[in-house]
């Protein structure tokens, strides 16, 4: 499982907008069937990482190579024809649009009629629904049903389940869970493990070091820009993993206060606010 | 979600009724045309009943009010667009005179070509859209103040051109028998050539926004613009093409009113971009985006026309119009949030 070739890999990134520098000296990679989990408390630059990775940034300085070539993406169309998928925190989906659209938006399957290119909605909820299914949702049964009522799970599962089908190599999770509750969470968790066992490289951010655990096969903990510790599964305990996020303050006062916080909200965890 | 309501094809005459009967109920509930589709029934109803006496389903009661919504809805449509794609488009008031004036100065006053002076209205519409694209897309300032501000400008320029071109604010214009003919005669004892303009464009809007995949990326931009650039859909692009084409339909409204009128007036119409939005409102398009049909925008364009124009037909006081108006956009901005709420949780429910 661990990497022999890495698929993509940061070579000493440095990412500045303007006068502000956000990320310093990012070295990293992933290979086929590993999960990368990235871990940082907010604002530590997870995002802007992800998204030099998925080619909306440029880095200012460093690297990017794909299966050893050094690369660059000249926007995220590229690094997405390139393998590269994004699954952002709420499934980057659309909740007013049907399962089937959401499933091909961008690359709509069309037949003819005529002169006229006419979207293929059976062709589109057939696919999806299916591939859906394959990732081991079978609640989903119908391509027309608005994704807007699905739960959170089933949306990141739709999402990651279309970057599977469009032949990602490498899958960026932004905080897949962080919104969920446990339930949801954990089905989450094992579409991740499909994706992985699939041979997909992912790169799993979250905050929320449990899910890491349950997923993860190497970790990086990201503070304030950079890397701050790069450990394989079994090196670290939760505890010590929640410290290194806190930046070495000890999590357990925090800890108590999330657990109080979850017992009055049903059992959600608090909500991060980005 | 919305091939539903392109089966019924063109609703642009009173028989809109019969395009809904062939739904499923849940198709019909995960539509955001059937609130609009039910709401301009009911208007439908009452007028009928108060109108019965007062020929409000003669031809003439029904032209009335039909060729009135051709002129709003042919607006309304693209403005719905816009509104679905998460903008907002109030230039349109202005685009009217000014592409009237254009063709009326170029074919009437100059004489030139009626083609020419079409075109060349079409091409001051297609502009002014091109430049609130450009502003829109390349500043972070809101559709909404974007094209107020081009609204006033358009309207100040259209009349001080005026005055340069021709020292008048209004002119004339009698376009050759055959242009007359296609773009401002009367048909069927009544009926502008206007609303057989919209018919098409009604099916071709509908073809666009719910049957070709250009459509989808419509209603992502309005659901969430990030994920619909990162899914390589030309945001920029689009955007610009959506406010050229609403200006564009608004250009050639107004190159249809001149010639069916014989004249145009630099005066900017204000109660147009009122009409438009109460169109696409009551038509259950929502004003954050993402959501509704042509269908829709065409039934609500029709409530509109029935309240503000047929009630002319009625024993109903016309002084009333304006109250019902504004009832009815209340209602119809509290059920669209019933009906989008329906559409979401419509295939649980089936379980
Ligand atoms: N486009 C940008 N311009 C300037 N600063 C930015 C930009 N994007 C992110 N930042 C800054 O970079 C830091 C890290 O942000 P982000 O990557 O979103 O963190 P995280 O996802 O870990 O919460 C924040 O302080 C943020 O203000
Ligand atoms: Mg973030």
């Amino acid at each position: 499982m661990s990497s022999g070739n890495p698929v993509i890999e940061l070579r000493s990134v440095d990412k500045s907008f303007g006068p502000i520098d956000v990320l310093h000296e990012i070295s990293l990679k992933v290979g086929e069937g590993e999960v990368l989990c990235l871990l940082g408390d907010n604002g530590a630059g997870k995002s802007t990482l992800i998204k030099t990775l998925a080619g909306v940034h440029q880095p200012t300085r460093g690297e990017i190579l794909m299966d050893g070539q050094p690369t660059t993406f000249s926007g995220p169309r590229d690094a997405q024809a390139r393998g590269i998928a994004t699954v952002h925190q709420f499934g980057g989906t659309y909740p007013l649009m049907s399962v089937g659209r959401n499933f091909f938006m961008g690359v709509e399957p069309t037949r003819n009629v005529g002169p006229f290119k006419v979207f293929d909605r059976e062709k589109a909820n057939r696919i999806a629904v299916e591939e859906v299914q394959k990732m081991g949702i079978t609640r989903i049964t119908d391509g027309d049903r608005l994704v807007g009522g699905l739960s959170g799970g089933e949306r990141q599962s739709l999402a990651i389940a279309r970057a599977v089908h469009f032949g990602a190599r490498v899958l960026i999770l932004d905080e897949p869970t962080a919104a969920l509750g446990v339930k949801q969470a954990a089905h989450v968790l094992r579409i991740v493990n499909e994706a992985k066992r699939r041979g997909l490289a992912v790169i799993f951010i979250t905050h929320q070091v449990m899910h890491a655990m349950a997923v993860g096969d190497h970790f990086a903990v990201l503070i304030r820009g950079a890397i701050a510790a790069d450990f394989r599964k079994g090196d670290k305990t939760r505890e010590e993993i929640a410290d290194l996020m806190a930046g070495g303050e000890s999590m357990a006062d925090l800890e108590a206060n999330i657990e109080g916080y979850m017992e009055t909200h049903d059992g959600h965890p608090p909500q991060p606010a980005a | 979600m919305t091939d539903t309501t392109s089966q019924g094809g063109p609703g642009g005459s009173p028989s809109g009724e019969e395009t809904a009967s062939s739904f499923s109920l849940g198709d019909l509930m995960r539509s955001p045309a059937s609130g609009a589709f039910m709401g301009l029934a009911m208007v439908f109803i009452v007028f009928a009943i108060f109108g019965f006496q007062r020929n409000f389903l003669s031809v003439g009661g029904v032209s009335t009010w039909v060729n009135f919504a051709s002129t709003v809805g042919m607006i309304a449509i693209p403005v719905g667009f816009l509104m679905i794609a998460g903008e907002l488009d109030i230039s349109t008031g202005a685009v009217l005179p000014a592409s009237a004036m254009t063709v009326a100065i170029t074919s009437g006053y100059y004489e030139m070509p009626i083609l020419l002076g079409i075109f060349a209205s079409l091409a001051v519409g297609a502009l002014i859209g091109f430049i609130n694209g450009m502003i829109v897309t390349r500043t972070q300032v809101p559709s909404f103040i974007v094209t107020l501000a081009t609204l006033f400008a358009v309207a100040g320029l259209t009349l001080t051109l005026s005055i340069v071109f021709i020292n008048t604010t209004q002119t004339s214009l009698s376009a050759p028998d055959w242009a007359k003919n296609l773009f401002g005669g009367r048909l069927l004892g009544g009926f502008r050539s206007s609303v057989f303009w919209w018919i098409a464009m009604i099916v071709g809007f509908i073809y666009f926004l719910h049957k070709s995949p250009w459509g989808n990326w419509v209603f992502a931009l309005g659901g969430d613009q990030e994920s619909a650039r990162n899914a390589g859909i030309p945001v920029q692009r689009l955007k610009i093409g959506l406010f050229m084409l609403s200006s564009t339909s608004t250009a050639f409204a107004g190159v249809l009113q001149t010639i069916q009128f014989n004249a145009a007036t630099s005066q900017a119409n204000f109660g147009m971009i009122f009409n438009t939005i109460i169109a696409c409102v009551v038509g259950g398009l929502l004003l954050t985006g993402g959501f509704g049909t042509v269908m829709g925008i065409v039934f609500g364009t029709l409530t509109l026309a029935v309240v503000q124009q047929g009630i002319g037909y009625t024993e109903i006081d016309r002084n009333l119009s304006f109250l019902i108006i504004g009832v009815m956009l209340l209602i119809a901005v509290l059920m669209n949030d019933t009906f989008r709420n329906l559409a979401t949780s419509w295939s649980t429910k089936k379980k």
